[in-house]
């Protein structure tokens, strides 16, 4: 039978090729330490290219920073590329590192990843310290600061912004479903999540037609847990996400929410829940400082003046926040540090929270008066600076852990289970735990 | 006759040379190279491609093996720790692997099935006389040519639950919004729709290219016996092309099983997984989530391994059974009378 053998042949050939293919990334192991750095000491006006690896919408470019910078040094050209959903970003990136190639001079860290790379992998980031980084301590929060640094000392992130929470909401929304449209007024109303939740079933009781009261289930789940200071992690490194009694609440809130029927039934960073911005899906979203600008980005210029802010229920909270950091594989070591400690240094991130939106993560810059003087007019004027400074001010100083990225993805997506699919919350629940169980060992 | 006297030259020359030389050994020296050339130089022109093949074929096969053996992470992969057969017992005990392998076989099963069949008629209809034949062969290939990032984001588009197309088509006819990408049957429908559109047209045309191989005659004895357009695709046209069909099974088995593309992009953010529920995680897909989310390396390797023996074993069935039903097909019993 010549053509099944054939086939077969064939067949193992395409196989072995796409095991190739799947394995290919792991080969080398990129050791160029020594190359780069020693040369830029001279300063010398050698053309040099730094590339930046971000995901988002980190903001330095809609904020004129990098123009700044390539003004302020002629020699140097910045790129940027971004990948839009975190997730994809932080797994080509681990794939980069795996292999030793594709990585840029600069690249953007999330604050839930943060833990697992000063834990897990030191070696492959450039100690910061080495350039200097130490004496940028007091510029930052202290536990932004700590959090960049490895357990022996070195410091492989410095701070972009911060995550401080807030209330985002469509004034046109409230006004039809007749609800109070005063942010001052809203943020005593919702004292807690609880009164929160109640504000949302007297909002879908006079709904506009295909809206719901918020986008989604781990948006708020998010929000919550962001208000706590033990997570996932407790403070030895212990995974506690099951026993944690905050982890359970916050999942309880958000599934109250979901039976209530106040959510769109989207999955946050969908091209749906993209969409839905501009099409009026929903009248409030759990908003960070950072989703300001995502919002407006969304939404459009049809947005503006019909959104507004108002404080979160509860305390203070943190959503996110960035570090940048430098593979030990860059080839400007050098300039890349210069780089980063001037986009992350106090001016430069007073400048990401007035023209950008992204909150600070220097103490320095967030005293500044400018910061708290900022208003927004897409959020109908709202004083932004002094919603996110008191949200900031009581911030709990979270404990992170090695694999907060992946715990806080599989909660969220066990939520759209029970949003999306109609899952019964404790089988979700149950299932979502064996989830995390097999995936962070 | 030119070419020949050339040919003979060397060997002459050399002869002549080495005996104005000197000693006969020279000669056979000379032979002995000669014979070794003749036989080794098929093997040297050969040799790249089993150079290559060991690169980026065998290395990597057994590089996989060797890996899903040991606990590695992706953050570290010069770490590895040996645990033996431990991947490959959890795999086994995993619901995720069984759900996986469940909806790679069912979303084969809906997308393989109609499609070959569409393929065929689609086929048997080109294959009469038709006026602009050539557009109708070339518009069939498009889809293929599409690439599937392309075609499945537009797809996804498509199937969306609030501002999708179809969902507005059978929302004429009082349907509501169905949520496609969230429940199992709808989401694997819709991706099968998308395997089955993209690789239809191309089956479509090897089946063709089978049939244009029938003779002629076995068309005119079957008409003048009286057989239908129906009783001749039967009769006449799928025996005849028998093997193909068998080919293409084994091609389309082996895609199904190894399906990535269109589930990941169909899904968006959350892709990786196959929906919230994983309804539609195939094993391409586990093996993408363990590796490069979970970061579990090992556990992505034994995986894959797993896969390659599922097709191995799927193929075999294949062939296993195509030996069998061979025999059993008129065209053949013609053939060996021939």
């Amino acid at each position: 039978m010549p053509i099944p053998r054939r086939t077969l042949r064939l067949s193992l050939l395409a196989v072995a090729a796409a095991l190739a293919l799947m394995v290919a990334g792991c080969g080398g192991d990129g050791d160029d330490e020594e190359s780069g750095g020693a040369t830029g000491a001279a300063e010398s006006e050698e053309e040099i290219t730094l590339t930046v690896g971000l995901f988002g919408t980190f903001g330095f470019e809609e904020a004129g920073l990098y123009d700044e910078y390539e003004r302020l040094h002629p020699n140097i050209t910045i790129e940027e590329t971004s990948i839009e959903f975190e997730q994809d970003y932080y797994q080509a990136l681990q794939t980069h590192l795996a292999g030793g190639a594709g990585l840029s001079d600069i690249q953007g860290i999330e604050v839930a990843r943060i833990a697992e790379v000063t834990q897990t992998q030191p070696d492959k980031w450039v100690d910061l310290n080495e350039f200097g980084a130490e004496e940028l301590a007091d510029n930052f929060f202290p536990w932004k600061w700590e959090a960049g640094r490895t357990a022996d000392g070195a410091t492989i992130g410095l701070g972009t912004d911060t995550g401080p929470q807030a209330i985002c909401y469509r004034t046109d929304l409230f006004q039809q479903a007749g609800l109070p449209t005063d942010r001052d007024e809203l943020s005593a109303l919702w004292e807690d999540w609880d009164d929160f939740i109640e504000s949302g079933k007297q909002y879908m009781a006079n709904a506009p037609k295909g809206s719901a009261f918020i986008d989604s289930a781990s948006g708020l789940y998010n929000a919550i847990i962001g208000q706590s200071e033990t997570q996932y992690y407790d403070e030895e490194g212990n995974p506690i996400y099951d026993t944690n009694p905050v982890v359970k609440d916050a999942w309880d809130i958000a599934v109250e929410a979901i039976q209530a029927g106040l959510t769109a039934k989207l999955e946050q960073f969908d091209q749906a829940w993209n969409q839905a911005f501009a099409n009026g899906a929903f009248a409030t979203i759990s908003c960070p400082a950072w989703m300001i600008g995502y919002i407006k980005g969304q939404a459009g210029d049809a947005g503006a003046g019909k959104w507004d802010v108002a404080s979160i229920p509860g305390d203070g909270g943190n959503w996110g926040g960035s570090y940048l950091s430098i593979p030990a594989a860059s080839e400007h070591k050098e300039e890349a540090y210069a780089l980063i400690e001037w986009l992350t240094a106090p001016e430069q991130q007073i400048t990401m929270w007035t023209d950008a939106q992204h909150f600070p993560s220097s103490s320095i810059a967030a005293a500044d008066g400018a910061v708290a003087a900022a208003t927004d007019e897409y959020f109908s004027n709202a004083p932004i600076g002094e919603i996110f400074k008191e949200s900031a001010d009581d911030l709990p100083i979270a404990t992170l852990g090695p694999k907060d990225g992946v715990v806080k993805d599989t909660i969220s997506n066990g939520l759209n289970r029970v949003d999306q699919q109609g899952a019964d919350p404790d089988e979700a629940w149950e299932q979502t735990l064996e989830e995390i169980a097999s995936a962070i060992e | 006759m030119r070419l020949k006297a050339q040919m003979a030259t060397p060997d002459q020359a050399g002869s002549l040379v080495a005996g104005a030389r000197g000693p006969r050994e020279r000669s056979a020296w000379r032979m002995r190279l000669t014979k070794l050339d003749t036989k080794l130089s098929p093997y040297a022109y050969v040799s790249p491609f089993f150079l290559l093949f060991i690169a980026f074929g065998l290395f990597p096969l057994a590089y996989t093996a060797w890996v899903s053996l040991h606990s590695v992470s992706l953050q570290n992969v010069d770490e590895m720790t040996w645990v033996g057969l431990d991947n490959y017992s959890r795999l086994i005990h995993d619901d995720a692997f069984w759900n996986a392998l469940l909806n790679t076989l069912t979303i084969g099963l809906i997308s393989t099935v109609p499609q070959l069949m569409m393929a065929l008629g689609l086929a048997h209809l080109l294959h009469y006389k038709l006026r602009g034949s050539t557009f109708f062969r070339v518009s069939m290939l498009m889809p293929y040519a599409t690439s599937v990032a392309a075609a499945t984001i537009v797809f996804a588009m498509l199937f969306g639950r609030d501002f999708g197309l179809i969902n507005w088509f059978l929302g004429v006819f009082g349907v509501e919004n169905i949520d496609w990408e969230s429940g199992r049957w709808s989401s694997q429908i819709a991706i099968s729709v998308i395997v089955t559109w993209r690789w239809t047209g191309y089956n479509a045309l090897i089946y063709l290219a089978a049939m244009q191989a029938i003779p002629k005659d076995l068309y005119e004895a079957a008409e003048v016996d009286g057989a239908s357009r129906w009783q001749q695709l039967r009769h006449v046209t799928i025996p005849g092309i028998k093997p193909t069909i068998v080919f293409t099974v084994i091609i389309s088995t082996i895609g199904a099983t190894q399906l990535f593309g269109e589930p990941l992009l169909f899904g968006g953010a959350g892709g990786y997984r196959g929906g919230a529920d994983h309804q539609y995680q195939t094993l391409g897909l586990l093996l993408y989530e363990q590796g490069w989310f979970n970061f579990q390396l090992g556990r992505a390797a034994a995986t894959a391994w797993t896969m390659f023996l599922i097709i191995m074993v799927a193929v075999a069935v294949n062939a296993f059974l195509a030996a069998r039903g061979r025999s059993a097909f008129t065209i053949g019993r013609r053939r060996r009378h021939a």
